[in-house]
């Protein structure tokens, strides 16, 4: 039994992702329990598309180099982010619909882009679909760094983001700054994004920024405490995953988010269950 | 004669309004939502709005809270072109708030500190104190730990005017408070309003039930897109006034002792007006 669990350590890059997965958990957990209570889902998942053309352009730019990637990928997301801001201003329009336009804007330039190199399609796969057990030392350390930068921000901020996240209109008649603070929360959704993508791909980082927060809330009454839990399931849901990709040799990105939503199945089950009993 | 009862008593004309409003206008791409409104407000004074849907209650509330652009006039608070950090206090529609949210009411209450604890801090035990005295002033201190939702419609209710104590407000200003709220319940808010008196807030409410305008405020504002009256219900519910504001959709009953009874059409019923 203790060899099942032991046995795939014995390999460098099971160790590297699974510290890959616990972090990545961690840091989209908290950034997620904002996307939740703010009903921010759709612009999470259109966010990690719009990545594509950055991804695209570093690769032209800067070849399979994933650090440099890293950051076009952070600056895609950044210009798409405040972009569907300013279309849905300056065209009047419904935020969610500036949201599509941009979007699909974006991903298709990146589509485009990638279709202009050659033998793209192994790297581009890693993209969309995440490949945890490629991450590097030099990757472990950046995801690191960034997702203490985000838990610390958090952390300074709790109060003030807990306001403008809740009650948009005491924030203003507060005199908070709403708009630095809404800025703050979209990078902070744009670095657990662009981090995300190396371990569950573009297609699957929705799922891993809003299934724990959802699963939490189930049995939290508290901030915080929904935090802590989202976190905790998240990490698990990266371990159990990751191992079950391990033995099951299925996809590990895909095999996380699964795992995760067995989580929410059965929380949902059990939040269900003690309201009929209590 | 409501025009005549604009100006203000001789007792109160030493100190400073609480608000000035001098030919407020808010116009929306076309439609003008008030038009030239000028009045003032003396400082610990209750006021109700009342008037039809569509007579501008919600805008000059939140003209008045800033968060509504005014096209013309002004607003002078205490004398002052802007209010003072955290001096007025807004409570929003119930049907406005995500009651699944995960917070607890002493979370809420808290919230009202936030801007005067100010960034990068934590709230001291003074400003816990103060939450905590807050609630106790509107019945809610066994209250503290729960999360909201779990609340009645008048305990929740009662959490944003525990808010507003706690942010030491000095205005406040709520949109329909008692909008799907029983009896009880809306007596349970008039009790907490008696202690938001005590404490010398000035309290401008949007209502839509006259009988509880003319009963539990000290003037009450009859507003339709202009203002047609400020001045005690005594005086400002006069059947030239109430024909004035509600129009056409007005009934009037002579009663025994004089007094008008009204049925207004006002107030579009709620999904959930039947709690």
């Amino acid at each position: 039994m203790i060899d099942l669990l032991t046995a795939p350590l014995a390999y460098p890059f099971m160790q590297r992702g699974l510290i890959a997965a616990l972090l990545v958990g961690l840091i989209c957990a908290v950034v997620g329990v904002y996307v939740v209570l703010r009903g921010m889902a759709f612009l999470g998942d259109a966010l990690a598309h719009t990545i594509l053309p950055g991804i695209a352009v570093g690769y032209l730019i800067n070849g399979a180099d994933r650090g440099a990637l890293f950051w076009w990928a952070l600056g895609a997301a950044l210009v798409s982010s405040f972009s569907i801001g300013a279309v849905s201003r300056a065209a009047r329009m419904r935020e969610d619909t500036a949201i599509g336009i941009v979007f699909a804007a974006m991903f298709a330039l990146g589509v485009a882009l990638i279709s202009t190199v050659r033998n793209s399609a192994v790297d581009l796969s890693h993209f969309l679909f995440g490949n945890i057990l490629g991450v590097s030392e030099s990757d472990l350390w950046r995801i690191a760094a960034f997702g203490t930068a985000v838990l610390a921000v958090i952390a300074l901020f709790y109060k003030e983001l807990m306001v403008i996240t809740f009650d948009p209109v005491l924030a203003a008649t507060l005199r908070l700054p709403v708009r630095f603070f809404d800025f703050l929360l979209l990078t902070m959704l744009a670095v657990a994004i662009v981090v995300a993508i190396q371990t569950v791909g573009v297609a699957l980082t929705l799922a891993i920024l809003v299934t724990p927060p959802a699963t939490a809330a189930f049995f939290t009454h508290r901030m915080h405490t929904m935090m802590i839990a989202a976190a905790i399931l998240a990490m698990l849901a990266g371990i159990v995953g990751l191992y079950a990709s391990y033995y099951l040799s299925i996809a590990s990105g895909a095999a996380i988010v699964l795992t995760s939503t067995l989580i929410f199945a059965l929380g949902w089950a059990g939040s269900h269950l003690r309201r009929r009993s209590g | 004669m409501a025009v005549s009862s604009l100006t203000t008593p001789a007792a109160a004309t030493t100190t400073v309004p609480a608000l000035a409003i001098r030919h407020l206008t808010v116009r929306y791409r076309q439609t003008e939502a008030l038009s030239d409104v000028s009045v003032d407000i003396q400082a610990g004074e209750q006021i109700a709005i009342v008037g039809p849907n569509g007579a501008g209650k919600s805008t000059l509330l939140k003209a008045i809270a800033g968060l509504q652009p005014i096209t013309s006039g002004e607003i002078r608070f205490f004398g002052a072109e802007q209010a003072e950090p955290n001096t007025i206090a807004y409570v929003p529609q119930r049907l406005q708030v995500d009651w699944r949210f995960p917070v607890s009411v002493s979370d809420v209450v808290l919230m009202g500190r936030v801007g005067r604890i100010g960034l990068l801090r934590r709230p001291s035990r003074h400003d816990r104190l103060l939450a905590q005295r807050a609630l106790e002033r509107v019945g809610l201190a066994a209250f503290a730990n729960r999360q909201i939702g779990q609340l009645s419609g008048g305990q929740q209710q009662r959490v944003f005017l525990a808010r507003a104590l706690a942010q030491e407000a000095r205005l406040l200003l709520m949109d329909e408070p008692l909008v799907g709220l029983d009896i009880p319940s809306q007596d349970e808010i008039f009790r907490a309003l008696a202690a938001l008196r005590a404490e010398g807030v000035t309290i401008l409410t949007a209502l839509h039930d006259l009988q509880q305008a003319a009963r539990y405020f000290d003037r009450v504002m009859l507003l339709n897109r202009r203002l047609i009256a400020y001045a005690p219900a005594r005086e400002a519910f006069t059947a030239a006034n109430l024909v004035a504001t509600y129009g056409g959709h007005l009934h009037l009953l002579s009663s025994g002792d004089g007094l008008l009874t009204v049925a207004d059409t006002c107030c579009n019923p709620t999904p959930d007006g039947a709690v």
